[in-house]
């Protein structure tokens, strides 16, 4: 269970204030206004936004201080989740051993890990020879491979086509019910929110209210949402 | 390293004040020097640039075969040894040279290539390119919807310039003018050959005269004062300004077509003008050289030995400064300031200073080599730092995260992240700083003595003996190890394109 617990982040003049707990295994949307701090929410957690009081916790364990890799969670960013000049094999690879030094294992969890997300065959090619959703299960494959409880996807698939988008969005489904993993997701579009994750996290004016369930919230949208969506 | 330098710049200044002074106060002859500097110097700006922009406008609108290869040839005076660039200029402009034959079949009387216009010549032929390569960057930012919109309204040249090439000239000509001044400003190479006597002779040449003729230390270290004031004046002036980047050439992206007629045989004109004002006096230099180069005398080989001494300790001295300064500057501001900072004394002023530093304690002609190197990397420094510090930072912010989740540590981040990233700069920066030193006729002139020449000022001394040939080989040499100098490291270390 992830809890946050009085938590308030400050940063230039901007307030977030979040108090929730998320169940294991649920998977999570993160909606609101641009600007609200959906965002800053989830660097907090993944530890590049520091929090000012507080604690971030999984299974109670407070991590809020520890280093980004040493948190129990795996993040996707919106853009630059592939180093360009490594081959995929390589880029998925780091997840596993920063030092890209793999024994027979590793290599074979690597190729498996490629197999799974649909990119077998592709391993030794750059990112710039990719397409956007083969960069996107590039980035699903490291997830995959680095097996932490919590994944934090922080738009990845925004510059995705719909019916590709759909595509990822299962697969990220399908791993996360495969590896008991939750999820927590940014998003903008609300019908992505009801395809992964039954319950939403909505972000307003610096508060963090919720978790609700997702097709009642959007049933019945508060005003600040409903103006958002339009 | 970062005290190191400011050291260095700080405490030249320092024990050239402390000099200064000694015999005589500054003569109407030095305040001569202090106005011919400032006046070649603006004169060179406004005229590099003012001949930039047509070039830089065409250059940008036209597509034709070896466009590609005049750019990239743009780039090369920037790294061509002043005394090459000196001895083609000669050839086409100097006594015997082809202007002069032409003027005297015409029967017209010889024009002379010495003094202020021969001084401004010059530095028009290294600063021109290198003003048509910051223009044509400004150029290649007005986004292409704005060039298509211009199009689609039916503008005219007028409005064209009104609306859209305007603004964004007075947004680039302002740096492009800086730059060319403060290069200028600190001419040594061009003033020593092209220029001198009373009436053409810049405070650079002025502190070397005071040392190597008068050997009046005070005098110099005045001079130098002088100079550095002048510096430090004009960055403090020009420090409003954004200096332009110097890298960096996206220029092919689809743009409606250009206008014909009339503007076409102008643009042909400035392009072809442009062109062979570059290469005319570079292929003198090649064609002069060429007979010459196999029965060279062995001093300039010795020359060359030097050289190659002096340029590899000094890219191993730019290479620690800028690695130190470019991971202290990942997220702070000063570690630039101090790299910047070499721009304020100019090599002279800190030859003079490291000269008094020595000069009681030791004989300044066994610290040459070492002095040269370190005074050739810091001057390098400001070009090197402005190539890889903004990709530094630029890799830090699009990728720092990601090292940061997946736990890479500070070896895994520089080995998988930062030097894949940044080594294309780095080459390119260590080139520079290598073909710079290479070619470098500066502080080296006030320390070595006989059989102590680099190659540039064995080339000197050999113009100097009026050797016209063995000079013409000998530069043709240095023009060659330059060159290669810098490719050598710009691929070497820059390697392939690591992307595809």
């Amino acid at each position: 269970m992830l809890t946050l617990d009085a938590v308030r982040i400050e940063q230039d003049g901007f307030h977030l204030s979040a108090d929730f707990s998320l169940a294991g295994g649920t998977c999570t949307a993160v909606l609101g206004p641009s600007g609200a701090g959906k965002s800053t929410l989830i660097n907090a957690i993944a530890g590049f936004v520091p929090v000012a009081a507080g604690t971030i916790s999984w299974q109670g364990r407070a991590f809020q201080t520890l280093p980004p890799a040493a948190r129990p969670l795996s993040i996707l960013f919106q853009d630059h989740n592939l180093l360009p000049h490594l081959t995929v094999f390589q880029n998925v690879a780091l997840g596993l051993k920063p030092s890209l030094r793999l024994n027979q294992t590793e290599v074979g969890r690597v190729t498996a890990a490629l197999d799974r997300v649909g990119l077998s065959g592709l391993a030794d090619r750059k990112p710039a020879q990719l397409s956007g959703g083969q960069i996107s299960r590039a980035g699903l494959a490291r997830v995959l491979l680095r097996d932490r409880p919590l994944i934090l996807l922080d738009e990845p698939f925004s510059a995705l086509g719909p019916a590709l988008k759909n595509d990822m969005l299962d697969l990220v489904g399908d791993i996360a019910k495969h590896s008991g993993a939750s999820v927590m997701m940014i998003t903008h579009a609300p019908q992505d929110a009801c395809r992964l994750c039954p319950q939403t996290l909505l972000v307003v004016d610096g508060q963090v209210a919720g978790p609700q369930d997702t097709n009642a919230l959007l049933a019945d949208p508060p005003p600040a949402l409903a103006a958002y969506l339009g | 390293m970062a005290a190191a330098l400011v050291a260095l710049n700080l405490g030249s200044l320092g024990a050239v004040a402390s000099r200064a002074g000694g015999t005589a106060g500054l003569t109407a002859a030095d305040w001569a020097a202090a106005r011919f500097t400032l006046m070649q110097a603006v004169v060179s700006a406004v005229l590099s640039v003012a001949f930039a922009i047509p070039v830089a406008r065409a250059l940008s609108r036209r597509r034709f075969a070896g466009r590609g290869a005049l750019i990239l040839l743009m780039g090369a005076p920037f790294i061509l040894p002043v005394l090459v660039a000196v001895i083609g200029l000669l050839a086409v402009f100097g006594r015997s040279g082809m202007v002069n034959a032409g003027l005297s079949w015409l029967g017209l009387p010889p024009f002379s290539i010495y003094g202020f216009h021969g001084v401004v010549l010059a530095h028009v032929f290294f600063n021109m390119p290198l003003s048509v390569r910051l223009l044509l960057q400004g150029w290649a930012r007005i986004p292409a919807e704005h060039q298509r919109l211009s199009a689609a309204l039916g503008f005219g040249p007028v409005a064209r310039l009104r609306h859209i090439e305007g603004p964004m000239l007075v947004r680039v000509v302002p740096g492009a003018l800086a730059v060319v001044f403060l290069i200028c400003l600190t001419s040594f190479a061009v003033a020593l050959t092209l220029g001198g006597g009373p009436r053409a002779t810049t405070l650079e040449l002025a502190i070397y005269q005071a040392f190597r003729f008068d050997f009046d230390l005070g005098r110099a270290a005045l001079l130098a004062l002088l100079q550095a004031g002048m510096g430090i004046a004009a960055l403090l002036v020009l420090a409003r300004l954004t200096l332009p980047d110097l890298g960096g050439t996206g220029l092919d992206r689809l743009a409606p077509p250009p206008p014909g007629g009339l503007s076409r045989a102008l643009d042909a004109g400035w392009i072809s003008l442009a062109a062979l004002f570059l290469l005319l006096p570079l292929s003198m230099v090649v064609l002069r050289g060429v007979p010459h180069l196999t029965d060279l005398p062995t001093a300039v080989w010795r020359a060359l030995g030097q050289s190659l001494l002096v340029a590899g300790l000094s890219v191993t001295l730019l290479a620690i400064m800028v690695v130190a300064l470019t991971l202290g500057g990942l997220h702070r501001r000063w570690p630039e300031g101090v790299g910047m900072a070499s721009l304020i004394a100019s090599p002279l002023v800190i030859g003079t200073g490291l000269f008094i530093v020595i000069h009681p304690v030791a004989d300044p002609a066994q610290f040459a080599l070492p002095t040269t190197a370190l005074v050739n990397a810091a001057m390098a420094l400001p070009f090197a730092l402005r190539a890889v510090l903004p990709a530094a930072r630029r890799v830090q912010a699009d990728y720092g995260r990601l090292s940061g989740a997946l736990g890479l540590g500070y070896g895994g981040h520089l080995r998988w992240v930062l030097w894949p990233r940044l080594r294309r700069p780095a080459g390119f920066a260590l080139g520079l700083g290598a073909a710079l030193s290479m070619g470098d006729l500066g502080v080296i002139v006030l320390f070595a003595q006989t059989g102590g020449e680099t190659l540039p000022m064995q080339v000197q001394r050999l113009m100097g003996a009026y050797r016209t040939g063995d000079a013409a080989g000998a530069a043709l040499l240095l023009l060659l190890v330059s060159l290669s100098a810098f490719a050598v490291l710009e691929r070497g270390i820059g390697g392939r394109d690591a992307d595809t």
